[in-house]
């Protein structure tokens, strides 16, 4: 089983890129879970076609310890497996700490033991790594390999070698590694050049360009991955095409994340700064 | 077993004891910690580290904040509710352990038997404990009605960021009760000492100053009197007799509806500096109520203090009524004192102990015929030790700022100056009041101080200078016992006391008497003296 997580700015397309990569490994076959470790439990929104998910935490609250698989596990588009970590709401209590609970309620309930033949499993984290039970997915070998979402937009990048700061330090003392930067493009001038230049310098690779399409949003409405809602089209493909170099993909690095200069400056050199 | 502590101390050199000490720690640690000990000389100004970072892994026995604010401060005011906000044993390990006494008033409200919290879970962390707090505070209202109620936050609650303050107030209108919430998480500020300031904070602000109610006479607040067994109820006793009236003790059997008219007495008397001064020096500036610093323990010490409050009323029968009370109580604590001082003279002390304890029970000591040779705080501050006059120059670190110092200004209605400027000026100059001159002055020419002790540091005091006894808490009694010298917790009092005024100085003298000369101590044989505890075991080859 192929351990998953997926890490990136705020609002980057996250969610939208795990579920829509999640559908093109379902086509193949691959027998997937997802774990959503946001408190607003959006993460499985497009493979469930809404949001019926009751989340671990909150049927932990409601049942006590009395608590089944099946009761926090839902099936979704292509049989792929769906869990909500859920949490509190805005501004209470400590999500971090809840994702802790979470996950290890899961592993406790069996979700990851080898009569569930999992191929892979698949965490979608909320925005950046914020604080301890944020990087919880990387510890402990919860995830081994990780995938960061970014565009050619400053911050987007910024966050991402934040990101990489975390994995470098679990990657030392655990098994954590990064396999590459997935760019969701945002049209930004000169964007595929100026991720695979920022991907080389933290040590990995951009392992797919995800062109800008309507089509995703228009998907999204309809509560589907593109894949489900219009496989003939070619962003399905695109995602299909993500899919597969995840699927094959071999480079797991520990990534070494550049200083403050350092990112401005490869900025200045694609233009971004003019 | 005296003299030999006695030429012990002559016989070495304390600035090579203490260079020596420090020898065996980390270059830097060995720097910092030098700082914090000195010889004393009173042929020249000296300066001490305090109230900064203990040094990881010393083994300190500093507490927390929270320990500071509601085990303190906060803990003993007898009929209030005192609620934990936090996982169980914050609650449970602060319960009753300081041994602060207190009774009900005529209204029969003592809830001091109770130990009050939210018993925080996982599921509170994750998903905010702020509707646990509201339940708690609700259901302890439903049962007892008490006529207040405050809030204590531990290190979770901050972590979290549940909004007890917000809490307070709503459930304060809900109720229509006095709600005091504070925010003593555990990890603030360096010691217990940061608890203390943000416990008067809220006393201030939401206590004092809320009930107008007049008193006639010679009216006092005692600050910083906790009560520990029974301590107040002598001090109380004593003033009494001298035609001298407590209005509010803050915080020993303290009343919540004595606080709050705390702000009509003539003058407060500040026992503990360290935990108290704050409120003290916001009542001068809200209220124009001078503060004299007394300590009530030992009897010289306590006829010292007694004669300062006389000299502050000015009055000529109350100084009569004073000298009255303190001739026939002098006579009967020397009386009872003297047996055990002839067993006790000579002999040594060793204090570690408080923000002031450490100070005050010198005199005590010297009562008995004992010296003080070594002494230290866990969380006083350089004031403490080197006397008011520093303040002006201490730097404010990031620790400290890291307290809320709040804005006090004359009440418009309430601020009434006790005596006209001209007095208060020439009582000032005398250092009557507003004045602490710290316990460095106070020691003996090549006594030590240390402020806030090390593990070893402390074992190696104790096996170089052999004190008689060695006066600390409960976190090192029971290891400094296994080396064969008695201990006795000021923290507590262990199961006694009172230990202030004229009576509890007797008390003190019998229990000394009784711990120094057991012949207990001469029969121990620590276990590494009779088997060592390493044994060699060959390789087997």
């Amino acid at each position: 089983m192929r351990k998953v997580a997926i890490y990136g700015k705020g609002g980057i397309g996250k969610s939208t890129t795990t579920q829509n990569t999640v559908a093109g490994l379902s086509e193949m076959d691959k027998k997937v879970m997802i774990v959503g470790c946001d408190p607003k439990a959006d993460a499985t929104r497009l493979m469930l076609g809404g949001m019926a998910q009751k989340t671990v935490l909150d049927t932990l609250r409601e049942e006590g310890e009395d608590v089944d698989l099946d009761d926090v596990m839902k099936v979704g588009f292509n049989s792929v497996r769906c869990v909500e970590s859920g949490g509190p709401e805005p501004g209470v209590g400590c999500a971090g700490r809840g994702i802790i609970t979470s996950i290890n309620l899961l592993e406790s309930l069996g979700a990851y033991d080898p009569e569930q033949e999992l191929d892979y499993v698949f965490y979608d984290v909320l925005g950046d790594v914020v604080c301890g039970g944020f990087a919880m997915p990387i510890r402990e070998g919860k995830a081994e390999e990780i995938y960061i979402v970014l565009s050619g937009e400053m911050m987007a990048m910024y966050a991402a070698n934040n990101i990489s700061k975390g994995i470098r330090k679990f990657a030392e003392s655990g098994k954590v590694r990064l396999g590459g930067v997935i760019c969701n493009s945002r049209n930004v001038d000169r964007e595929q050049d100026l991720i695979e230049a920022f991907a080389k310098k933290l040590g990995t690779q951009m392992i797919y360009f995800v062109p800008r399409d309507n089509m995703v949003q228009k998907a999204e409405i309809h509560r589907k991955t593109v894949i489900d809602y219009e496989p003939t089209h070619i962003q399905a493909d695109h995602y299909r095409n993500l899919a597969k170099a995840i699927d094959g993909n071999d480079m797991f690095v520990i990534p070494s994340p550049m200083e403050q200069e350092e990112l401005e400056a490869l900025l200045m050199e694609y233009g971004l700064y003019d | 077993m005296s003299e030999q502590a006695l030429s012990n101390i002559s016989r070495i050199n304390p600035e090579d004891l203490l260079e020596e000490i420090v020898r065996s720690y980390p270059t830097k640690v060995a720097r910092k910690r030098r700082n914090h000990m000195l010889v004393r000389n009173p042929d020249e100004p000296q300066q001490i580290q305090a109230n900064v970072r203990t040094v990881p892994g010393i083994i300190t026995q500093r507490g927390c904040c929270y320990a500071g604010c509601k085990g303190v401060v906060i803990g003993p005011i007898v009929d209030m509710v005192h609620i934990v906000h936090g996982p169980i044993g914050c609650s449970y390990y602060s319960w009753m352990t300081r041994r602060n006494l207190g009774k009900a008033r005529e209204d029969g409200q003592n809830y001091l038997q109770y130990c009050f919290s939210t018993d925080m879970q996982e599921e509170n962390i994750i998903f905010g404990g702020e509707k646990k707090l509201m339940a708690a505070v609700e259901e302890a209202y439903e049962i007892f009605h008490p006529k207040a109620v405050s809030i204590h936050a531990t290190c979770p609650v901050g972590l979290i960021g549940d909004d007890i303050q917000h809490v307070a107030k709503m459930m304060s209108e809900k109720l229509g009760i006095d709600i005091i919430a504070f925010n003593c998480e555990g990890y603030r500020g360096v010691s217990q000492s940061a608890g203390h300031h943000i416990a008067n904070n809220g006393l201030f602000e939401k206590v004092v100053g809320k009930d107008d109610i007049e008193e006639e006479g010679f009216t006092v607040n005692c600050l910083g009197e906790y009560n520990i067994g029974g301590d107040a109820w002598e001090i109380e006793r004593v003033l009494e007799r001298c035609g001298i009236k407590v209005m509010s003790t803050f915080s020993g059997n303290g009343s919540y509806d004595e606080m709050r008219r705390a702000h009509m007495a003539s003058l407060n008397l500040v026992q503990c500096h360290r935990s108290i001064n704050y409120m003290a020096e916001m009542m001068e500036t809200a209220y124009g109520i001078p503060w004299i610093k007394v300590n009530f323990i030992g009897v010289k010490a306590m006829s010292k203090s007694l004669r300062k409050i006389a000299q502050f009323f000015d009055d000529p029968a109350l100084t009569e009524r004073v000298e009255k009370v303190i001739a026939e109580e002098e006579e009967r604590a020397l009386k009872g004192i003297e047996p055990h001082r002839e067993r006790l003279d000579g002999k040594t002390a060793f204090l570690f102990v408080g923000g002031s304890r450490a100070h005050h029970y010198q005199d005590l000591f010297r009562d008995l015929g004992m010296k003080t040779v070594v002494a230290g705080y866990e969380f006083g501050h350089r004031d403490d030790y080197e006397g008011r006059q520093v303040l002006p120059n201490l730097k404010l670190d990031a620790d400290s700022k890291n307290i809320p110092e709040i804005e006090v200004r004359p009440d418009p209605e309430r601020y009434r100056p006790r005596k006209s400027p001209e007095v208060l000026e020439e009582l000032k100059r005398k250092g009557l009041i507003d004045n602490y001159e710290g316990m460095i002055p106070d020691m003996e020419k090549g006594s030590i101080v240390v402020d806030d002790i090390s593990h070893f540091e402390l074992e190696r005091l104790i096996e170089t200078l052999k004190p008689d006894i060695v006066c600390s808490g409960i976190k090192d009694k029971y290891v400094i016992q296994k080396m064969g010298v008695p201990s006795k917790q000021l923290h507590s009092y262990d199961y006694s006391g009172p230990y202030a005024g004229y009576e509890g100085a007797v008390n003190f003298a019998r229990e000394i008497d009784m711990l120094v000369n057991s012949p207990a101590w001469s029969m121990i044989t620590a276990p590494w003296e009779k088997t060592p505890l390493l044994k060699a075991v060959p390789n087997k080859v």
